[in-house]
């Protein structure tokens, strides 16, 4: 089915509805759906967590081995984050390498991550300049129900939360849970018309032309930014997105992350 | 690399390229520059080095891209290999594709791309030279360079970025600043206020944050009108040679029936009426032809359907994904940008 066409009719009727404050699912507009996780699915993994988000389903995996440091960072270790669309979440995802609309949610996810220094990067080396530990986050995305970005994020810290450095198997010493020192946490929201809906679902994703991801740490300080989206956003939207999604995180936190 | 500076500002408030918190480095723009390009814009700022070009509007190749209700817009931004300290390899890596996916969206809401159905306006801008900062410079040379092209447009877009160093904000971080410093936000705004370009890294509290979105948006005014002067010069500089009846100067430059050639009479009107003037002056009339398309709930999933079609994809071999993540990773470790 064309896309456009009936982004067209659903614009009308979520705009419609906006304007009398109102969502298609009945939320409120700084309401997000309900979350899920799950951790620990993947005995494989050395970390992993599934979630939900209303429809959105992602499981994330964590795999921490022993490699090369970096050289301008001889002393820590090396986060890889990557995501991928496959085509099994969504009619519009295809095979092939990673586009960029999975570039860049892998790469908010990895700042998100980065930047609040939820990992401990430093605890990571094992020999100065020769074996670090590498973490590698990857993200599948199982069904596309709207707002994959805050899935993933969310799905990533709760995998590294739950996840244990195998030193044993690599005879390092004895395995330990890998350092966590902050909990990051994405929100993000859609501007539809004006009114800003928080947790947007794939009828608003589709219909919105821009959205903000927010990324905030523990002490409600912001770790990351994106805008995401060809529209534009006015100084006072982009303020009021952040305020609430700095809220909304911290209640994410409480209810469903302890480190 | 340089180690990390033990103080980014002195007790007189001066930066280490003597420049004050609020302060934008210099910037340099020269219009028109390449001779097969629609439009094109040479630009520095700092010691950043970038080349815009525009082509188009134009037929789209693959076809299948193409949207019958209006243009679609490409950004390519690329970075030479010798642009930075370590060479970087060449060719598109994670991080370009993210750039130049934000830098499209920073411009393509700007064009009016409903004038020209199935074609396309495709803008490539090269990173010649790096030190922080390039894709704020390359949108504010992509920009201009649209102009150039004289395409129609609700706007010029301006970028410019604001971090924190020494807990302190200051105005498009230098090189060091970058590295080493506590955030990074690059903005991009058009000159009544919209903001089109938001990314941030890094460490801010909700009140610096408010301060330092107001900071970026004051280095984009300066920026904007360094991009106005820079396209009233070049097309008034023009206006006198073909006055003096030797049209050789500019236009000899342009190829056959590119815009500038039809302006000039009037100085004044030049930059107002072919340039974001006039599409401002339009947009009401567009707006009642398409009125879909008004709002701000805008062409959905556009985004979508150019990433479905294809549009800036690498093509990579099959292992992309961990050699580019390491890429990514080394990249943004060593901060190469």
């Amino acid at each position: 089915m064309n896309k456009e066409i009936v982004s067209i009719i659903q614009k009308d009727q979520l705009y419609n509805l906006m304007l009398k404050g109102e969502r298609a699912d009945g939320r409120a507009f700084d309401e997000i759906r309900e979350i899920k996780i799950e951790t620990g699915v993947i005995a494989k993994a050395e970390g992993s967590a599934r979630v939900e988000i209303g429809d959105t389903k992602i499981i994330a995996g964590v795999k921490i081995s022993p490699g090369t440091p970096f050289p301008d960072t001889p002393d820590v270790g090396v986060i890889i984050t990557s995501l991928e669309l496959i085509p099994l979440a969504s009619p519009e995802f295809e095979s092939g390498p990673p586009r960029e609309n999975a570039v860049e949610l892998a790469r908010v996810t990895d700042r998100g991550i980065r930047e609040s220094g939820a990992i401990d990067l430093k605890k990571l080396c094992i020999i100065e300049g020769e074996k670090v530990w590498m973490v590698f986050i990857d993200i599948h995305v199982l069904d596309d129900g709207g707002n994959i970005m805050d899935a993933a994020a969310l799905g990533s810290i709760a995998a590294l939360l739950t996840a244990t450095i195998p030193a044993e198997r690599y005879e390092l010493g004895e395995d330990a849970p890998l350092p966590i020192r902050d909990i990051p946490v994405s929100v993000t929201a859609v501007d539809i018309g004006g009114g800003i809906v928080f947790d947007p679902s794939l009828q608003e994703e589709r219909v919105g032309n821009t959205k903000l991801t927010v990324i905030s740490n523990q002490e409600g300080a912001l770790a990351g930014m994106q805008k995401s989206g060809s529209g534009s956003l006015s100084p006072d939207q982009i303020n009021h997105i952040v305020e609430v999604a700095c809220k909304k995180a911290q209640d994410i936190r409480e209810k469903f992350l302890e480190i | 690399m340089t180690d990390k500076p033990e103080k980014f500002i002195d007790e007189n408030g001066i930066r280490s390229d003597n420049r004050r918190a609020n302060e934008i480095r210099d910037v340099k723009i020269e219009v028109g520059v390449l001779s097969r390009a629609d439009g094109s814009c040479y630009l520095e700022f700092g010691k950043n080095k970038v080349m815009a070009a525009v082509y188009g509007p134009r037929e789209v190749h693959p076809r299948h891209q193409q949207k019958s209700n209006r243009a679609i817009v490409r950004y390519k931004y690329n970075m030479a290999s010798f642009s930075v300290e370590d060479r970087k390899r060449p060719g598109p890596d994670r991080r370009s594709i993210e750039v130049s996916k934000v830098s499209r969206e920073a411009l393509e809401d700007q064009i009016f791309t409903e004038y020209f159905p199935k074609s396309a306006i495709d803008i490539f801008v090269e990173v010649l030279q790096a030190d922080a900062g390039t894709r704020t410079a390359a949108i504010n040379a992509a920009s201009v360079a649209l102009a150039d092209a004289g395409i129609p447009m609700r706007s010029l877009v301006s970028a410019c970025a604001v971090g924190k160093v020494d807990d302190t904000l200051v105005l498009d971080l230098n090189k060091d600043e970058d590295n080493y410093g506590q955030a990074d936000m690059p903005i991009a705004m058009t000159p009544d206020g919209k903001i089109t370009l938001l990314q941030m890294d890094g460490h801010l509290t909700e009140e610096e944050f408010k301060q330092g979105l107001e900071m970026a948006q004051e280095g984009c005014r300066q920026i904007y009108e360094m991009q106005r002067k820079a396209l009233i010069d070049y097309y008034s500089k023009e206006t006198e040679v073909t006055a003096a009846g030797d049209v050789k100067e500019n236009a000899q430059e342009k190829p056959e029936g590119v815009t500038p050639v039809e302006v000039i009479e009037d100085t004044e009107k030049i930059d107002d009426t072919n340039k974001t003037g006039d599409a401002k002056e339009t947009e009401g009339t567009v707006e009642n032809v398409y009125p879909e398309e008004t709002g701000d709930t805008v062409k959905s999933g556009d985004a979508d359907e150019l990433e479905d079609s294809g549009v800036e994809v690498p093509h990579i071999g099959e292992n992309a994904d961990e050699t580019d993540g390491q890429m990514d990773e080394s990249e943004e470790e060593s901060s190469n940008e």
